[in-house]
Parts: structure tokens; sequence; C-alpha cells
């Protein structure tokens, strides 16, 4: 069952947070919302849990409207940024809980309930810890029961708002590459929001990068970082250095390096990024962009130079034969890409 | 054109009257609180409102400036200033020592603090003038010195020092619990002595919690009945409250100027609550500066 | 709150803030019991024995059982409202819930009169219809109910907003639904908060002296709560017979401390972060 996402927009007061987007997600797919605070990204999520009604568009899973159905009724799991778990309730009345507010009808016997909270604590692996209470676990441990809660109601999607947004970095480690397992073991379609890239990256089938309430990319990971459709997601997505530039002439000048523009190349004035891996330092009588050295520091064989191009800071490696060189320098990126200015 | 556009003007600017949420519930509680709410409260406020003026604006003026009705008032409200601002002292006093000192049986002091809150007010009424009365355990020594608490404006000042006490207490403990230690110290590091850092540092953070403590107290005893009555001795124009006052004029039903008498005091009490607040405003603005 | 050995500054300091409460709030406590006891346990017993000191006590408690649950009612009804929602009148909804503090007493129960008196705006319809709201028990509920309307609410309300509205959204995403989401997530977070109220709500009811005392009429046995007996035997110079059913009434309150302590105490995360101390 794939999720069909089409124009949708939803204003607070005279704020846009979300300005016409759609976006599809794939049976099973295990998608990222990616972008800065502000960008519509949480609002989207809580537009697909029913949380948020959108003054536009429609939203369909596997061909049904999910608009028309209450939050109640649509059967998807929500992990929330701070897991919401019921304080007074222990970890396992946590995770039983949609499954005992069933109508009777359909409303599990009490010993199928507790087999499938067990079945729940072993995959988040909390085995024995039912009878605590959510005040008496870490961080990790109320992450993980959220998401035990949120699978136990057999969910269609899963959503998880910042699902590693308040835990301290080892730990957000750790628990990423358990996400990914969990995910791949239900095979069910998973969207999660976050701001940190590096986490998007890492872990989703693709990244949706949104800004000011519209999509920017939806695409893998891996032609995110090399093929960023905007000069915002290329800053967005990893480190690196905008220049402003010009192309005319079939020569793109920047900083007052002129060099062949590539063929594709409008006129005009651009926007030029790279990132300091793509990036090779030469000396200072070389064709480059000037820069200046500002520190060293040496790691085993190789050294990482810290410079600074056109006013940005850019960090690159050094090869042995040039460690030597003095403050100033060029730098020359072998590869980069032109955006319209 | 221009309709389609004025309307979608319109709409953008019709902002909703409430957020939306998915939680339930919302008409059914507000619709039980505000029907509890009018009838209980809104309906017979109006009818407090509105029910003086059966006497005309001339007849309403005669009523509160009677000379009876101006020294009740006068009592009232000038005993429940003057005891506000005692409890202003002794509530920080207490509420200090509560939250700054470790002894033995604090907590069990700290909790009768509410006793006044919570011993009925004709109790704690006959029980101050068993005290102070001439023959009572503190009335007869005093008297002896010349002074007389019960039966005199001295004794309504007592009563409602009492009612008032806890609400400064209770207003300011919190703050000063949640005060920031740090500040403190580093006042002392900059070499300050405990009283400039006392004066200076740590009374005009506490300065909005004392003013609504104050403030609240001061409600309170402006409108005290029930403590007053047994200590004041009840002398027309020297020790008569004005809760007494609509008392008598409802026993002669007399409801207009009862309502006359009611409506000033509810005019005085908001008043005295505005200048407390606009001054708590204007050290909230000092405090942002 | 803790902290630093009392040094000779803060010991007079202590000793200061105990004097003060020593005699303005014990010494009252203690002379209540003194003068119920002047004449010794036998009399003590009989003044309690009287029949209208046990009527006084079975109204105060009927009025208490009637104004306090509708109160807490009202209270959850407009914590949810207030503390769940954003609406426009928001703020202005608290300030009128608050305002019943600011009142007099004696001008609460004068509202009452003003409306259902004899010369009340409902006044002659009710005596054609013979229905007796002032100088009834009708009346007494009224006057307490109004008086004791903050309580439960003002208690709830910071502590609902607090906690937010996080749980309740998770219950309804994992398919609960209204009631079983106020009665399984809100009402369990909330019941120290709502038991706190209650019990203050509950000590005011049954001491409420001015209001009650301008819609009772004081008949003896009939509309005399327990405050308002103790003003009657005090009036009669039977101070023995006062300060005994003054008495039960000290020992609510003590009840009422006790209680409201332990909560403060054992459940102060489960209060609004104002009652902790």
């Amino acid at each position: 069952m794939s999720l069909v996402i089409e124009n949708v927009a939803k204003t607070f007061g005279d704020h846009a947070a979300l300005d016409g987007v759609s976006l599809e997600a794939r049976q099973g797919e295990f998608l990222a919302l990616l972008g800065p605070s502000g960008s519509g990204k949480t609002t989207l999520l809580r537009v697909l849990a029913g949380l948020e009604r959108p003054d536009q568009g429609t939203v369909r899973f596997g061909g049904e409207d999910l608009l028309t159905m209450d939050a109640r009724a649509r059967r998807i799991g929500m992990v929330f940024q701070h897991y919401a778990l019921f304080r007074h309730m222990s970890v396992a009345q946590n995770i039983a809980f949609g499954l005992e507010v069933r109508p009777a009808s359909t409303r599990p016997s009490r010993t199928q309930i507790s087999a499938r909270v067990e079945s729940l604590l072993a995959l988040v692996q909390l085995e024995g810890l039912g009878g605590r209470y959510p005040a008496q676990l870490s961080g990790g441990q109320r992450q993980r029961v959220a998401l035990a809660r949120a699978l136990a109601i057999e969910p269609r999607m899963l959503l998880l708002d910042e699902p590693f947004g308040a835990l301290d970095a080892k730990v957000r480690r750790d628990l990423r590459g358990w996400l990914r397992r969990i995910h791949d073991e239900t095979g069910l379609t998973t969207i999660f929001v976050t701001h940190d890239q590096e986490e998007a990256l890492d872990l989703a089938d693709r990244v949706a990068i949104l800004r000011n309430g519209r999509l920017e990319q939806v695409d893998t990971p891996q032609r995110i970082y090399e093929a960023p459709a905007s000069a915002f997601v290329f800053d967005f997505v990893g480190e690196g250095v905008q220049l402003p530039g010009d192309v005319a002439d079939g020569m793109l000048i920047v900083e007052g390096w002129r060099t062949p523009a590539p063929a594709d190349a409008a006129p005009g004035p651009v926007m030029m990024s790279f990132r300091g891996v793509d990036t090779d330092l030469l000396p200072p009588h070389a064709e480059g962009l000037p820069a200046r050295k500002i520190s060293v520091l040496q790691r085993g064989g190789s050294s990482r130079a810290t410079c600074e191009v056109g006013g940005r800071t850019l960090v690159l490696e050094v090869p042995q034969s040039l460690a030597g060189l003095g403050f100033e320098v060029r730098v020359a990126p072998r590869t980069y890409l032109l955006h319209p200015r | 054109m221009s309709r389609a556009l004025s309307l979608a003007v319109a709409a953008k600017a019709r902002k909703p009257w409430r957020k939306d949420s998915v939680l339930p519930g919302f008409p059914l509680a507000l619709g039980i609180t505000l029907t509890w709410l009018s009838l209980i409260f809104l309906l017979p406020l109006s009818a407090l409102l509105l029910r003086p003026w059966e006497l005309g604006l001339s007849g309403f003026w005669t009523v509160v400036t009677d000379p009876r009705v101006i020294a009740a008032l006068r009592i009232s409200f000038g005993a429940a200033a003057l005891a506000a601002t005692i409890n202003a002292g002794l509530g920080l006093l207490i509420a200090w020592v509560l939250s700054r000192y470790a002894f033995p049986g604090r907590r069990f002091v700290d909790a009768l603090v509410d006793l006044p809150f919570a011993l009925p007010t004709a109790v704690a009424g006959i029980a101050l003038t068993a005290i102070y009365a001439p023959n009572g355990p503190l009335g007869a020594p005093l008297a002896e010195l010349g002074i007389r608490i019960a039966y005199t404006p001295l004794g309504i000042l007592l009563a409602l020092i009492f009612v008032g006490l806890p609400f400064v207490v209770r207003t300011v403990q919190p703050v000063l619990e949640d005060l920031d230690r740090e500040v403190e110290e580093a006042a002392r590091t900059l070499g300050a002595t405990p009283r400039q850092t006392a004066w200076r540092v740590v009374l005009p953070a506490l300065a909005p919690a004392l003013l609504t403590g104050v403030g609240l107290a001061f409600a309170r005893a402006a409108g005290e009945y029930g403590s007053v009555i047994f200590i004041a001795g009840n002398m027309p124009l020297r020790s008569e409250i004005a809760p007494l006052l609509i008392v008598i004029k409802l026993e002669q039903f007399d409801y207009a100027g009862a309502a006359a008498v009611g409506l000033a005091m509810l005019a005085l009490s908001f008043t005295g609550l505005l200048l407390l607040n606009s001054l708590q405003g204007a050290l909230a603005r000092r405090g942002r500066a | 709150m803790t902290g630093r050995r009392p040094s000779p500054g803060s010991l007079a300091l202590i000793t200061g803030a105990l004097v003060v409460l020593g005699l303005i709030v014990v010494l009252p406590l203690i002379m209540v019991f003194h003068e119920a006891f002047r004449l010794g346990a036998g009399a003590y017993i009989a003044a309690l024995k009287e029949p209208d000191a046990w009527a006084a006590m079975h109204l105060t408690m009927l009025v208490a059982a009637i104004a306090v649950p509708l109160n807490a009612v009202f209270g959850l009804a407009a914590a949810w409202a207030i503390a769940k929602f954003e609406f426009r009148g928001r703020s202005l909804l608290i300030t009128l819930i608050d305002l019943p503090f600011s009142i007099s007493p004696v001008v609460s129960g004068l509202v009452w009169v003003l409306l259902f008196g004899a010369n009340g705006w409902f006044g002659p319809l009710l005596q054609d219809l013979g229905i007796r709201v002032i100088f009834n028990i009708t009346g007494v509920v009224l006057a307490t109910v109004l008086v004791t309307l903050p309580f439960v609410a003002r208690e709830l309300i910071p502590l609902m907003e607090q906690q937010g509205a996080d749980e309740e959204t998770a219950a309804i995403t994992l398919g609960a639904g209204p009631w079983t989401t106020f009665f399984r997530v809100t009402l369990p977070n909330v019941k120290w908060g709502l038991l706190y109220g209650v019990l203050l709500c509950n000590a005011r009811a049954m001491g409420e002296f001015g209001a009650v005392s301008v819609v009772s009429g004081h008949i003896r046995g009939l509309t005399n709560t327990l405050p308002l007996h103790v003003e009657i035997l005090y009036n009669e110079y039977d101070f023995v017979g006062a300060f005994a059913v003054a008495t039960v009434l000290a020992g609510l309150a003590l009840v009422t401390l006790g209680l409201k302590s332990a909560l403060e105490w054992r459940h102060a995360g489960e209060l609004a972060a104002s009652r902790r101390h």
C-alpha cells in the first residue's frame, strides 16, 4: 500500500506551514522528512497522523482517502518527539493500551494481549522491564517503549517525530541502526522527521527536504548528496562552501579565478557550491581560488587544513608533499555545482 | 473578481476563535463551564450590579455617602490595607525562614502556615476574642498596660492579619525556592554584604510575587466577616465593618441599600487590585528593560 | 530548599518567624481546645451531644456533599476546556473563575437574597409557587457553591496545562475514544491534584460562615450549619458549647491540613508546580 500526498497546504494564522506539498512513499519504504525547524516537516507528519487538518490537498493510502478518517480510525502508529508515554502506567500497560481500548468485539483476549506485549518487549529489547514506570527508564528506553506502543496496534504505517531528538549523541547512533533493523523486520512504510542531515542520509531509503513549507528535493541519500537540486539543499546536507560568481562567454569567474564553465551552464550570475573532500590544496602560484590557511591538524598519516575562501571556511585534506605550504595558498574544486543566483 | 477577492480577504482576516485540536470534548466541557459559571456566578452578580440603581443615581449616592457607610468602608478597607502591609513583612519573614533554613519541625511549621485557610472564620473569630478579651490570657496583661485589642479597631486589624498571612507566604515561598542561588552567590562574590544581597538582589526578584500575595491578602481582608465580627465590638462609626452593614440592611429588608454597599465594596476592591496590578506591571517592565 | 546550618543571625530570623506563627496562628487553635474543656470533659461531651449540634453537623455534611461534587465536575470541565484547548477569551474565563475569591463572603450571600429573597427578582414568583430558597437549605447550598466555585478549577488548570495534551493525543492515535482517553489517561494523571482541590473545597464548604449566615436565617435544627451554630451559642454566652462545636471544625481543619501536607510531600510531582514546597 503506497502513500500519495497531493498538494497539501496548511496555514497557521498568516504563516504557511505547508505550501502545496506533493509526495509519494512506496509500500515498505523508509522515508525521511528533513528540514530546518519551521520548514513544515512536523506539520506534514501530523497531517498524516490525523492530528492536523490540512486546508487543501489529498492524502491517500492504499487508495483510501485518509483525510476523511479520524486519527483514531487510521491505525497509523505515531512515535512522538517527547514520547508522550502515559506516566501513570507501567511499560507493559503503555504498550497494551492501544489493544485494550478497542471495542470488545475486536479486542484481543487478555492472554493474547499479554503475549503481544511480551513479544514487543522482546522486539525492542526491553525484556523484563514491563513492570517499570516511564520515570524509571532512561531516554533511550523510553524511546523504545514509545515505539513498541505504536507497533502494538499493528499499524499500517509508522510515523516518528524527531525519534532521536531528545537523546545524547552515543545513544542516537546505537538506536539508529536498531531502528533500521526494526523497519526491515516489520516491513512497515515508515516516515520520520528529523533536522539532522546525517541521520536522514544514513538511515532512509529516500529523503524529502522541506524548506518554508515546500519540497526542495526528494531523492535517495546518494543523489541528495551528489546532486543537490538547489543551493539550499547543498548547504543543508553537508559541509561545503558556496561562493557567488558569473558565467560569461563559456567561462566561470569566481573570486577572480577564471575557469572554463561546464557546457550546460547558462550565462548569468550563479552560485558555485563545492565540498572540502572534492577540493585540492595548491601552492600560491597555481590556478585556483585564493585562500588563506588558518590551521592544520595532524591526524595519523594525513593532515587536514582549515582554510578561508571568499570569507567562508573550508576543511580539506593536505597531501604530505604540501604540508610545508605557507599562509597564502590556492584551492581548486575538482567537482562543483552551479545553481542560478 | 473583486467579490472573490474581498471574500478571500475576509477569509484571511477572520481568525478562527479557537485552534484546531484532535482532542474531543471541547463543546461539552466549555458548555458545562459557561452554564455553571453563568448560573452560579454571573446571574447573581448581575443582580448586585443592577439592583442598587432602583434607588436612582441620587439615592445610590445618598446610601454610599451616609456617614455610617463611609465609616464602615473606611474601616474595612483601611484595616485591610494596613493588615496586608503588615503581612507583607511577616509573610516575607516566614517564607524566607521556611525556604532558606533547615531546622527541626520545619515541615510541621510549613503545614501550620495554612491553618488560617483551613480554620473556619467563625472559629478563628471566637478564639481571637477569647485571647484578647480584657480577661483573656493575652488581653488581661495588655489591659494592665492600657492596651485594649478586643472590641476596638485593633482587634479588627489582628483578625485581618490572621486571615491574610498565608496568602503572602504561599505566593512568595515558591518564587524564593526557585530563585537561582547562583545569582545570590554572584552578588556575594562581587562583594555585596548579606544585607545588600537581600535588599538589592533577592527582594526585587520577589517583588511581583509579594505584590500578588499582598493583593490577595487585601482582597480577602477587605471582605472578611466571620473572624472580625466577634472581636470588633461592632460600634457604628468606630468598629463596624462594611459586610456587617450589609447584613444589617438585609435584616431591615433594604435590598437596594444592601446591594449599594456591596457594589461599593466590589468597586473599591477592584480599584485596589487594579492599583496593585499596575504597580506590578511597572515592576515587570523595569525587569525587562 | 535546605541548606546552611543556622548562624546566629538566621537563628534570630527563625525564632522571629516561629514567634509570629505561634502568636497569630497556633495560639488561637490552642485557645479553642482550652475553652472547650474549661468545665471538664463531661461538659464538653454534653455540649456535643446536644440535638441542635447534631442537626447542624448533619446539615453541614449534607451541604458539602452537594456542593463539592458539583464544583468538582465544574472544575474538571473548566480545566479540560482551558488547559487542553486554545481559544479566544481563555484568559478572561480564567479571571472570571478566580473572581469569587476576591468577593466578600457576605456579598456572595447577598446576591442570592437579591435574586430569591422576599424582595428579590424571583422572590414573588417563588412565593406563588410555594418554593423557599432563602432561609432554606437551598439557599445555604447555593451560597456555599458560589463561595467554593474556584477551588477545584484553579488547582486543575495549572496542573493540566503543565501536563500538556501529548498523552491524550497519543491515546487517540492508538485508537482510544473520548471517554476512554479521559478516564484512562487524563483522570489518573490529575487524580492527586483533583483530590487536593476537593480537599480544600470541602474544608471551605464545611467552614463557610459569612455567605451562609446571610441566606440561612439561623433557624435552629433546620438551616443552621456548624459555623452558624457556633455563633448562636457564643451570642447566647454558652461559651463551652460554642467552643466545643468549634473543636469539631478545628479538628476538620487539622485533618485537612494533615492530608494536604501528605499530598504535597508524597505526590509533589502530580500537583501543580506552585504546590510543591
